[in-house]
């Protein structure tokens, strides 16, 4: 056999030699390239099917398929009656015989803040210009163990930087060389949000930062384009010459492939994503990005959930996924989103085949599955000569037994190029069913399973059972029979139904044997048994994780009774009083009200308020610092929302309505703020306010001089307060210069950071600064009054009372810590009376958490300045609710009870500001997002849904399925200076 | 009175000499006798109207305020007021570090893994200007206890007025604290692991290795000692019963084990700290009289799934199950936050504890679990005055607000570096 291998190999060096190649090793011979199949069901593509049909191949193309088809003469004529032709499946996203860089060891040095490429992108992420192709070299093992899954072609790529190049189209034939089975060179341009790898530089540190990158290097290629640039810059001119390439983007999970498909959208170009697997979770939303998707397959394996103890610890979030993602691809298809499939994140490639046929069991129709592995990645990779057996496509096919996605099916061939590339051998008899088998006059009952050449048999005597060998090899069988002592060894080959042949026994007396075919289990029965339930899917919730609604909340209009209302209108007190909601809008507010058609809530004895407002928050997001620049107005949090974050539902839960998501405390010039209602289980979009206060993180004082960083972080400018300053009067004159020029119609280059900072000048976008001494805060007011605009807030401001009275002259707000101090040197003097004297002294004070524990519970830090600084009841409670909507210029919609407002109300126990008070009922826009009744409610169905999920991996480990070691799902927490 | 102390404190900053502690107050000469307030004894038991009396240093009378009886030197009027035994903080690590990210003020853990015989209280910073800042809150004494490694030290306990850490000390060495080996690890996210808590591997081996240890040490404690060894002499105390042996554990498998192994080694009189999931082992506890130190109130649920109120209920659930519990302070920030000790109460009270029974978490009980009870944790007659009058309810931030305290009958300052700043900047917009 290897032998063989080795003279085809031979052979194939002289054929496929370029045709003006000379011959040394004999006279020249060109293969006979021609060839009809005939007979076969040919599945031209996945909706056009020939019956006993005939395709024929000529030179490694189609060169036609049909019911009659004139085969010429000296055609190699191959009969496939009963067999099937399915085009090969086709990978459009692969790494295929290239091997990604190791990422060199950061150990020992200090941070690296310039590109190491010259004559490049400023940014070393950003390499369009890269050619996988340098990288290439066919594996020939992976190339095997891809066409017996079925796959004729994948499109590789370098999976590295931002943006990674070209990738290679590679048909997987290991019988010639590069040059043929290269189909293209340039066969697409791919990204991802990951940084290279060959580089150190370190910007962009998140997600957010990528993104912006993405951004401005479009805006800088189009500015290239028009020539406007005084450099040469190779990547740019690579990134515009690939306009019309396939352009794949690697999202990697569903909150990634729509924050791709959002940069894609904002310069025109629609990426085709490769997804997670878990898009199913917010189905809508990926339908609505008008993607084309390529799909993983990869799913989880059951938890073992055996040991109780540590089964209590999976997320009931993690058990569904389990449960839900082999549901992903027909869910998808079932939404009419065009997806292919890959063998992409799957740890093992031979689980591909399995776990399509999951798929399919899971409601994947098998004409979707296979447009998903033929026409849908040709489309995406913009060839129409694979996935397909048309004239003139490629001859890259597949010769199977019948139906492509039954497990029984045996794939026989996979033809590449015209290539034939043996799967198993076609020829292999099919001997299965239940025989009488004689030797010597001794009778037993022989059974034969399987399929192909791994067909086995056993042998019984009446119930018992013999001890046996059984092979199956080029046809023969050979079975070595053991009673006793006595060995005998039987061979054979089957004719008319019955195996026949030489029996030996130990004394070495041969003798005939045969055994009679009786009958073949009945396939359907064992189909229909086999064929099982379809399998539970358990509901998805919006966010998919406990706690989730499994039906949108709705708004409603509802009156509550009888309630003491506070209305953080100038510490307004209303004993008594019904508070009417309607159309998500403080409708009423008096005595005695009614309102036909109204959900009547009993406020009798307990307090209602405007919900919590937290200015400084950090959760819902899955970034927080962008930390590889000193500046990055560029980036947002707003494009990295997380509405999965179950520290949405505990705020709702502890009574705040709105916060402000920002940017961490890594730089002096931070990002751009979220500003989020708490509507649990919307998505990204659907928390972010409508018409958002602008709004953008700044930074003073220890963590933007990456003080407590550690000593390899001394590179960076600013490393002193002194510094700090020069950075903002550098950025802001560079602001103003740019806006200047924007404004005079004169040809700029588009900068998406001084586009921000100029919105800062003109009034447009406001300042929360993170501030803790006397000195720099009073030096950032200066700084804001040269150019001419006001600071908005001072966020954390724990020496704003050593000058309260010029931030009331400036017109600063102060967003403070109850009582946090001593925890770093600057803070030494952070006094739990700052929030008092501040307000004593007329600023706009709020009480913030930057914590996701503090923040559901700041009605007790409010509550702190009753005791330290002696503010009365209502100055305290403002602090948590007008204040903070003042400060983020929210306060004509919400942060006060006042007919016309928004209706963001939360009904308490007693006393908001009480700790024995809780919070019972949280309205949001005139929808109930948070019932301390319905609470209760979810706690036991999260119960019952957890119990029914582990009852289903207990019956998944007892067949025998691998099962994963349980992982406690962390959700990172984010403060200020998380990086 | 505040005018007083106003103009005492302008003295100082214009002498410009700022000490960093309150100067202690010295030794109780005259009595004291508070009228009128709401007792809480710390034991559970409320008197309204109530009469306490102390002298030198100590309780002398408790009771109801209507009882004819001759009060005692100077009368306090605490009409409307509440009387509340000094609170205590068990597992803090006060005084061993003043600045978190300031190294040079960071001595709370030693290196090395078995170091019973460090001492915590040598170390303890009578100075500390977070110390002070607790006193206003009620919290007048706690447990100082080193951190890190598996055994980390020895821990003695406080009072919060005193010259240096030996006028400081109500019990010295009062027991020493282990790290039982976490039954979880994290996932190497950076060598591309999933970053979520996976079964730890080494969870037998960190037994094994506590197992040979004290095995170790036992059989040293039993021969001639010809030569020293530090850590096993440290070590007696825990074994021969005197000492306690607070076990940082949490998770029904971590307790289990860590109760098992430490009574099969001869060690009984044990503590459990942080305790998560306790409920679950309540009976196993009981049978062997072990408390668990709660941690603090105000945390988030330990998994996605778990109820967003357990935190502030668990106290409730371990009362429930009949187990001893106090309350402790471990984790991020806990020096400054100790001060919120009377909140963490609160809160487990509004989450079904009920108000006197959480009192007695940061009093009765955190005295007896540290083994003070004998001196102070509860108002009672022939204990140590030390106890404080708040103007209203002391576990509610709005009423905790001090009017007079005493630390074994001496009359304390309520003044720190903090309010000094208030005064001084309140005073500088006035004019």
């Amino acid at each position: 056999m290897k032998k063989t291998l080795i003279l085809l190999l031979l052979c194939v060096s002289s054929i496929y030699s370029q045709e003006y190649f000379p011959s040394n090793t004999g006279v020249k011979t060109s293969k006979n390239k021609l060839y009809a199949f005939t007979n076969a069901k040919i599945y031209v593509s996945p909706s056009k099917i020939i019956k006993k049909g005939t395709l024929l191949i000529k030179d490694g193309k189609v060169v036609n398929s049909g019911k009659s088809v004139n085969i010429p003469n000296g055609t190699e004529v191959i009969d496939l009656k009963g067999k099937t032709i399915y085009p090969s499946f086709v990978d459009a996203y692969s790494t295929f015989g290239i091997t990604a860089p190791k990422r060199e060891s950061g150990r020992g040095k200090g941070p690296q803040y310039d590109a190491n490429r010259k004559g490049y992108y400023w940014n070393d992420h950003i390499r369009p210009d890269v050619d996988a192709f340098n990288d290439f070299k066919f594996d020939a093992k992976k190339a095997k163990e891809l066409l017996s899954l079925g796959f004729g072609t994948v499109n590789t790529h370098l999976e590295d930087g931002i943006m990674q190049g070209n990738g290679v189209l590679v048909a997987l034939n290991p019988n010639t060389t590069d040059a043929y089975r290269v189909l293209n060179k340039q066969s697409g341009n791919y990204l991802s949000f990951s940084k290279s790898k060959k580089s150190r530089q370190s910007y962009p540190t998140s997600r957010m930062g990528a993104m912006a990158l993405l951004r401005q290097a479009y805006m800088d290629a189009d500015w290239y384009a028009k020539g406007n640039s005084k450099n040469t810059d190779l990547a740019l001119e690579a990134l515009n010459n690939k306009k019309d390439f396939p352009q794949i983007f690697r999202g990697g999970n569903y909150l990634d492939d729509l924050r791709a498909d959002k940069v894609g959208d904002e310069f025109g170009i629609q990426y085709t994503i490769v997804g997670g697997g878990d898009e199913y979770q917010r189905i809508n939303d990926i339908k609505n990005t008008n993607a084309t998707f390529i799909i993983p397959i990869n799913y989880r394996k059951a938890y073992d959930v055996s040991d109780a103890f540590l089964a209590d610890k999976i997320a009931l979030s993690d058990m569904r996924k389990w449960n839900q993602e082999p549901a992903n691809p027909s869910i998808l298809a079932k939404n009419n989103i065009p997806f292919a499939l890959t063998t992409y994140k799957l740890k093992k490639a031979k689980d591909f085949t399995g776990n399509l046929q999951k798929a399919i069991k899971y409601g994947l129709t098998k004409t979707k599955a296979l447009e998903a592995l033929t026409t849908i990645p040709a489309n995406i990779l913009k060839n129409n000569k694979i996935g397909n057996l048309n004239a003139g496509s490629y001859a890259n096919f597949l010769i199977t037994s019948g139906d492509i996605f039954d497990a029984k099916t045996t794939l026989y061939e996979n033809w590449v190029q015209g290539d034939k590339n043996i799967i198993n051998p076609m020829n292999i008899k099919d001997i299965t069913g239940d025989y009488t088998l004689s030797i010597n006059g001794k009778t037993y009952d022989l059974a034969i399973t399987g399929k192909g050449a791994k067909q086995t048999g056993s042998i019984k005597k009446g119930e018992e059972k013999i001890n046996s060998k059984f092979t199956f090899k080029d046809n023969w069988v050979s079975i070595t029979l053991r009673e006793g002592d006595d060995f005998t060894r039987l061979s054979g080959i089957i004719e008319n139904n019955q195996l026949k042949g030489t029996a030996i026994d130990n004394n070495g007396n041969e003798s005939n044997w045969s055994a009679v075919f009786k009958s073949k289990k009945d396939k359907k029965k064992d189909d229909k048994k086999k064929g099982e339930k379809t399998p539970e899917i358990v509901a998805v919730s919006y966010p998919n994780i406990g706690y989730g609604n499994f039906n949108k909340p709705q708004q409603e209009t509802i009156l509550i009774k009888n309630a003491t209302v506070w209305t953080s209108e100038n510490g307004e007190t209303l004993n008594n009083t019904d508070v009417l909601i309607k159309n998500g809008k403080i409708a009423q507010i008096g005595n005695n009200l009614s309102s036909r058609g109204a959900k009547v809530i009993d406020g009798t004895g307990k307090y209602l308020t405007t919900g919590i407002i937290d200015e400084h928050s950090h959760i819902a997001t899955t970034a927080v610092n962008e930390a590889g620049h000193n500046s990055t107005a560029e980036v947002t949090i707003e494009d990295v929302v997380d509405p999965d974050d179950i520290n949405i539902y505990r705020n709702i839960a502890g009574g705040v309505t709105s916060i402000q998501v920002l940017h961490g405390s890594a730089n002096p010039i931070g990002g751009r703020s979220a500003i989020l209602k708490l509507k649990w289980g919307e998505n990204a979009d659907g928390l972010i306010y409508k018409n958002t206060p602008k709004f953008i993180k700044f930074a003073l004082g220890e963590n933007v001089k990456q003080s407590n960083w550690g000593d390899m972080q001394t590179v960076r400018f600013p490393q002193t307060r002194m510094g700090v300053e020069q950075v903002y009067i550098d950025y802001f004159q560079r602001a103003k210069e740019y806006d200047a020029k924007k404004k005079s119609g004169q040809p700029y280059r588009k900068d998406i950071e001084l586009e921000t900072l100029a919105e800062i000048i003109n009034k447009e976008r406001f300042i929360s600064c993170h501030s803790y001494v006397q000195s720099e805060i009073n030096m950032l007011m200066k700084v804001a009054e040269k150019f001419g605009f006001n600071i908005n807030t001072f966020t954390h401001i724990l020496e704003g009372y050593k000058v309260a009275d010029k931030m009331k002259k400036h017109g600063v707000g102060g967003s403070t810590f109850a009582d946090w101090w001593a925890y770093k040197y600057e803070v030494n003097d952070a006094i739990p009376y700052n929030a008092a004297i501040m307000h004593n002294q007329g600023v706009t004070v709020a009480i913030n958490s930057d914590d996701a524990e503090m923040s559901r519970r700041l009605n007790q830090e409010a509550a702190k300045l009753v005791k330290y600084g002696d503010m009365s009841e209502q100055d305290a409670w403002a602090t948590v609710t007008i204040n903070p909507a003042k400060l983020l210029h929210l306060d004509d919609r919400t942060g006060s009870i006042k007919v016309g407002k928004d209706a963001d109300v939360v009904l308490w126990s007693g006393n908001p500001l009480s700790i024995y008070t809780k919070a019972e009922k949280t309205i949001i826009d005139g929808t109930v997002y948070f019932d301390i009744e319905k609470d209760k409610e979810k706690r036991k169905a999260i119960k019952s849904e957890r119990s029914k999920l582990i009852n289903m991996m207990l019956q998944e480990k007892l067949k025998g399925a691998k099962t994963q070691a349980p992982v406690k799902k962390t959700k990172k927490l984010f403060h200020c200076d998380t990086e | 009175m505040k005018i007083n102390l106003i103009y005492g404190l302008l003295c100082f900053l214009f002498l410009g000499n700022i000490v960093a502690q309150q100067t202690p107050a010295p030794k109780q000469t005259q009595d004291y006798s508070i009228e009128g307030a709401t007792a809480h004894l710390g034991n559970g038991q409320v008197i309204e109207n109530s009469l306490i009396m102390f002298s030198n240093g100590k309780i002398s009378f408790v009771g109801n305020a209507n009882m004819k009886i001759a009060r005692q030197g100077t009368v306090i009027n605490a009409k409307e007021k509440h009387v509340y035994p000094g609170f205590i903080a068990a597992n803090s690590s006060l005084g061993l570090a003043e600045i978190d990210a300031v190294r040079a003020t960071r001595d709370v853990d030693e290196v090395g893994s078995m170091l019973p015989h460090i001492r915590s209280i040598i170390a303890y910073n009578t100075e500390s200007k977070v110390i002070e800042s607790m006193r206003p809150n009620g919290v007048f004494m706690a447990q100082i206890t080193p951190r890190g490694g598996v055994i980390s030290g020895t821990s003695s306990v406080v009072q919060f007025d005193a010259w240096n850490w030996e006028d400081a000390t109500l019990k010295t060495d009062d027991g020493v604290h282990m790290n039982w080996p976490n039954s979880f690890s994290r996932g190497r996210w950076w060598l591309g692991e999933d970053p979520g808590l996976k079964p730890n591997k080494n969870y037998q081996k960190g037994i094994t290795k506590i197992k040979e240890y004290i095995n170790n040490a036992k059989a040293y404690l039993k021969g001639n000692k010809s030569s020293k060894i530090l850590p096993y002499d440290a070590l007696e105390g825990v074994l021969n019963g005197s000492q306690k042996m607070f076990v940082h554990v949490g998770g029904q498998k971590g307790i289990t084990d860590a109760v098992n192994t430490l009574k099969e080694l001869g060690i009984n009189n044990i503590v459990i700290v942080h305790g998560q999931e306790a409920e679950k082992v309540a009976d196993l506890l009981k049978k062997n009289n072990i408390p668990v130190i709660l941690e603090r109130a105000h945390r988030l649920p330990n998994t996605e799934d778990e109820d967003y109120d357990l935190p502030f209920r668990s106290a409730k659930i371990l009362s429930d199950a009949g187990i001893l519990i106090g309350l402790g302070m471990e984790g991020d920030m806990e020096r400054m936050s100790t001060r919120n000790l009377p909140f963490y109460a609160g809160t487990y009270a509004a989450y079904g504890l009920g108000k006197e029974k959480a009192l007695q978490l940061i009093t009765q009980n955190n005295a007896k679990i540290l083994g003070i009870d004998d001196k102070v944790g509860t108002l009672e007659v022939g204990k140590d005055a030390t106890l404080f009058i708040s103007k209203g309810d002391a576990l509610d931030m709005r009423t905790n607000i001090l009017t007079d305290a005493f630390i074994q009958g001496r009359k304390i300052s309520l003044e720190t570096h903090q309010t000094k700043l208030w005064k001084r900047y309140s005073n500088k917009y006035k004019k």
